[in-house]
């Protein structure tokens, strides 16, 4: 094995994340500048010892900004994947376990949610119900419900054949029972694995949705928002695109590590083994 | 002149030792046959051979080949040495073709890869190999995908990819372990044949005595790494002069005594009656499926402490019968019932306890993620009042102590124990709820001989000390003779032949049964036959 590589993939990953999440939380004790205050006099400016990462168009701290964005789409993907993997789990045991018509019925409406391009619809549905972080979360995670959902049937559908759990039929547990003491926690590795990456997704499409104006309304900063802001002064300020951009793309690759790393850590054909 | 000569081959895997100074020596033509217990290094001295051990491996000592040092070749060097010069026979013989690709051009790119040429030529190569491994032609085309093929016909072909460049040597590791009987009689002859052709040397890996007996020349017998005894086959086997080679022969056949054979009137404790099993067959558009019958009209009885045996071949229909007996599933036509009374996946949990099961594979019977107490303990679901948790313990320790482990057992998970103690675990749970019968599937298949020879005994003591009634579900007719009372033979979804298993053997009635007997190797006969 390899493993070298992957527990650096796995610490670089957790280390990322970790700043990420701390980042979002302290944000909500402290900032160094409010962002809801413009300070025209510093509008524009470049990275001093005041404003780390300089200011913007308005004169709010970039850093700040940064920081409550981190925030915001940290509660909007964690929520849509709590929404995706609280609808897609539970839909995906039921399907693998009573397997007939539930499962077609299950599988179908999951084909019809893929059918559609998600951040196409999600800006629809956000259009439709009006912006905002709330609708922002159910767009997104309406999305997220049928990965969790066919990977959850998939991986149960195996674990069903195994001998342990015709030993449990035979102890005669119901399929309900079984599907809590036994599938459920097999599953649960690669659920951790598939939400980080969902999450990372999130995060992706909490920028895109808050790029064209339809997630995280000002005065509460967003990556996405502030990337659309600095777009049309990149001649100006090139640095105003490139702090959020950095942002998205460095907390992105961290959680695909994270992702990556406990894949192989936790992958399930080694579960036997240890 | 040695055609292959291994010095002090050691293993290391971190550091484990795998091998511990191997030393052997195969002549051109030779057959050698390597024996012993899972663990014991048969395998990864075949791999090794072929350059083939695991990443992170240590290995040290010479491997000389027609005079080249195995050892010393790059990876590169070494490709051509695999399958040109040395081929390799698997085990799984449903994972060792590539499913995607054609027969012809599996066997052909062995081919093209040592040869070159046209894809064409390597074709017609490829048809002859086939057709030497008795794939003809025309029932054989070279497009078949492996899907099509039997488990007898794939390991066929993979013989043919092994043997298509006529290589000096060929390695079979459990060649035949994944098959039925009567194929693996076939696969043995079919080597056999190939070996005396090609005048090639075959190294047999296998832990079937009867298996070695009955091919090889020579045998060496590994243990923990290294030879412990090696000689001529027929010379070897008779003066057993290790004592390991010894215990091998004596737990190969050995017979687990058991006290009274009860009464044949008492009421039974399982009951089959005209029990059909339909599966839908696959789905059609616009018109109905013609459904697969997978047991038919199949009726018996397990009356109280008898041991039943039923043998057949896979796909006889013998797994889809057990789940109906266990009211895993419903049959749509019949009756099973247990205790007198009727038994469906309807039937009250309360009656459920009198069968309980234990399958086959000693580490898929767990979910790894439980504690042997827990695991133990699951069949108590069954009860109407289910125990106090110190009452619970108490039982998971009583069931644990019957079965020959200590009581701090319960602690541990089903990881931490060899595959005979997981199986000791299974027989725990399956007594936990005292049934009256219980179902073994294949019970001590996976085993080794010496295990296997001891939970043949703890089973046929239990039986005994409890008035246990089985259903010995195998496909071993060594096996079903020493430990069952009676025997039902099944054939494509019907029990074709019953009786007092002695009867059944000595005079079989149905030429199938017939043949599964005279396919099973047997050490002594084999020993007899080369005279």
């Amino acid at each position: 094995m390899s493993a070298p590589r992957h527990s650096a993939s796995l610490a670089v990953g957790a280390a990322i994340s970790a700043v990420f999440v701390v980042a979002a939380l302290g944000s909500l004790a402290w900032t160094p500048y409010d962002v809801a205050t413009f300070d025209i006099a510093h509008r524009l400016r470049g990275p001093s010892a005041g404003h780390w990462f300089g200011a913007d168009h308005f004169g709010r701290d970039t850093l700040s900004m940064i920081l409550v964005g981190a925030r915001n789409a940290l509660a909007v993907s964690l929520v849509a994947v709590l929404l995706g993997a609280g609808v897609g789990v539970p839909a995906g045991l039921l399907a693998a376990a009573r397997r007939g018509w539930i499962d077609e019925l299950v599988m179908r409406s999951n084909d019809v949610v893929f059918a559609f391009p998600s951040l196409i619809l999600a800006i629809l549905l956000t259009a439709v119900l009006g912006p905002g972080a709330i609708n922002a979360v159910i767009a997104i995670g309406v999305f997220n419900i049928p990965v969790f959902a066919r990977l959850t049937r998939g991986s149960a559908l195996s674990l069903w054949t195994r001998d342990y759990v015709l030993a449990a039929r035979t102890a005669g547990k119901g399929t309900a029972r079984i599907s809590f003491e036994h599938i459920l926690p097999g599953l649960f590795s690669i659920l951790i694995v598939q939400a980080t990456l969902q999450f990372s997704l999130g995060i992706i499409a909490e920028a895109g949705l808050s790029y064209v104006g339809l997630g995280v309304q000002p005065p509460a900063a967003s990556w996405g928002k502030m990337l659309a802001d600095a777009q049309t002064l990149i001649g100006v300020a090139p640095l105003q695109a490139i702090f959020p951009g950095l942002a998205i793309v460095v907390t992105v690759l961290g959680l695909n590590l994270l992702g990556d790393g406990l894949r192989d850590r936790l992958d399930p054909r080694l579960d036997e083994e240890r | 002149m040695a055609l292959l000569e291994i010095e002090n081959l050691r293993v290391t895997i971190g550091a484990t030792p795998i091998l511990n100074g191997l030393s052997l020596s195969l002549e051109p033509g030779q057959v050698l046959g390597v024996v012993g217990e899972s663990g014991s290094g048969k395998s990864m001295t075949a791999l090794s051979i072929l350059g083939l051990s695991p990443q992170g491996a240590q290995t040290t000592g010479a491997i000389r080949f027609d005079d080249q040092d195995l050892t010393r070749l790059s990876e590169t060097e070494l490709c051509g040495v695999r399958g040109a010069r040395i081929g390799m026979v698997f085990q799984e013989p449903m994972t060792a073709l590539n499913p995607v690709m054609t027969i012809g051009d599996q066997v052909a790119e062995v081919v093209r890869l040592h040869q070159g040429g046209s894809r064409a030529k390597a074709l017609e190569i490829a048809r002859q190999a086939l057709e030497r491994v008795g794939l003809p032609a025309e029932r054989f085309p070279l497009g078949r995908y492996p899907h099509e093929l039997s488990g007898g016909q794939r390991q066929r072909v993979a013989i043919a990819i092994a043997i298509v460049l006529s290589p000096r040597l060929i390695i079979a590791d459990e060649p035949t372990t994944a098959l039925d009987v009567t194929t693996q009689a076939q696969i043995l002859e079919l080597l056999r044949r190939l070996v005396r052709e090609d005048g090639a040397a075959l190294i047999l890996v296998s832990h079937d005595l009867a298996v070695v007996a009955g091919l090889a020349d020579h045998v060496a017998v590994m243990k923990d790494g290294r030879i412990v005894e090696t000689g001529e086959t027929s010379a070897l086997f008779s003066e057993l002069k290790h004592p390991y080679t010894r215990a091998l022969a004596a737990d190969a056949t050995r017979v687990p005594v058991r006290r009274g054979h009860p009464a044949s009137s008492a009421q039974p404790v399982l009951e089959a009656e005209n029990v059909v099993r339909d599966y839908p067959g696959p789905r059609r558009f616009l018109r109905a499926t013609i459904p697969f019958r997978a047991v038919s009209e199949v009726s018996l009885a397990i009356r109280p402490g008898e041991i039943v045996g039923l043998v057949g071949e896979s796909g006889c229909g013998k797994s889809t019968l057990l789940r109906t007996l266990l009211a895993l599933e419903t049959p749509q036509g019949g009756q099973v019932r247990l205790s007198g009374q009727p038994f469906s996946p309807a039937s009250p949990r309360a009656l459920r306890r009198h069968i309980q099961v234990v399958f086959q594979d000693p580490h898929g019977s767990f979910d790894p993620r439980w504690t042997v107490e827990r695991l133990v303990a699951e069949p108590l679901h069954l009860l109407n009042d289910r125990p106090s948790p110190a009452d619970r313990r108490r039982k998971v320790e009583a069931a644990l102590a019957k079965v020959g482990l200590p009581a701090q057992a319960a602690d541990r998970h089903p990881h931490q124990f060899s595959g005979g103690q997981r199986q000791r675990i299974a027989i725990a749970r399956a007594l936990i709820v005292e049934p009256s019968v219980i179902a073994l599937d294949e019970a001590v298949s996976a085993l080794d001989v010496t295990v296997r020879a001891e939970v043949l005994d703890l089973l046929a003591g239990l039986s005994d000390e409890l008035g246990l009634a089985y259903l010995f579900v195998s496909h071993d007719m060594g096996v079903v003779r020493g430990l069952t009372d009676r025997v039902l033979v099944m054939k494509a979804g019907r029990i074709i032949e019953e009786g007092p298993t002695a009867e059944v053997f000595a005079n079989p009635q149905h030429p199938y049964t017939a043949q599964l007997i005279a396919a099973t190797p047997d050490l002594d006969r084999a020993l007899a036959a080369r005279g």
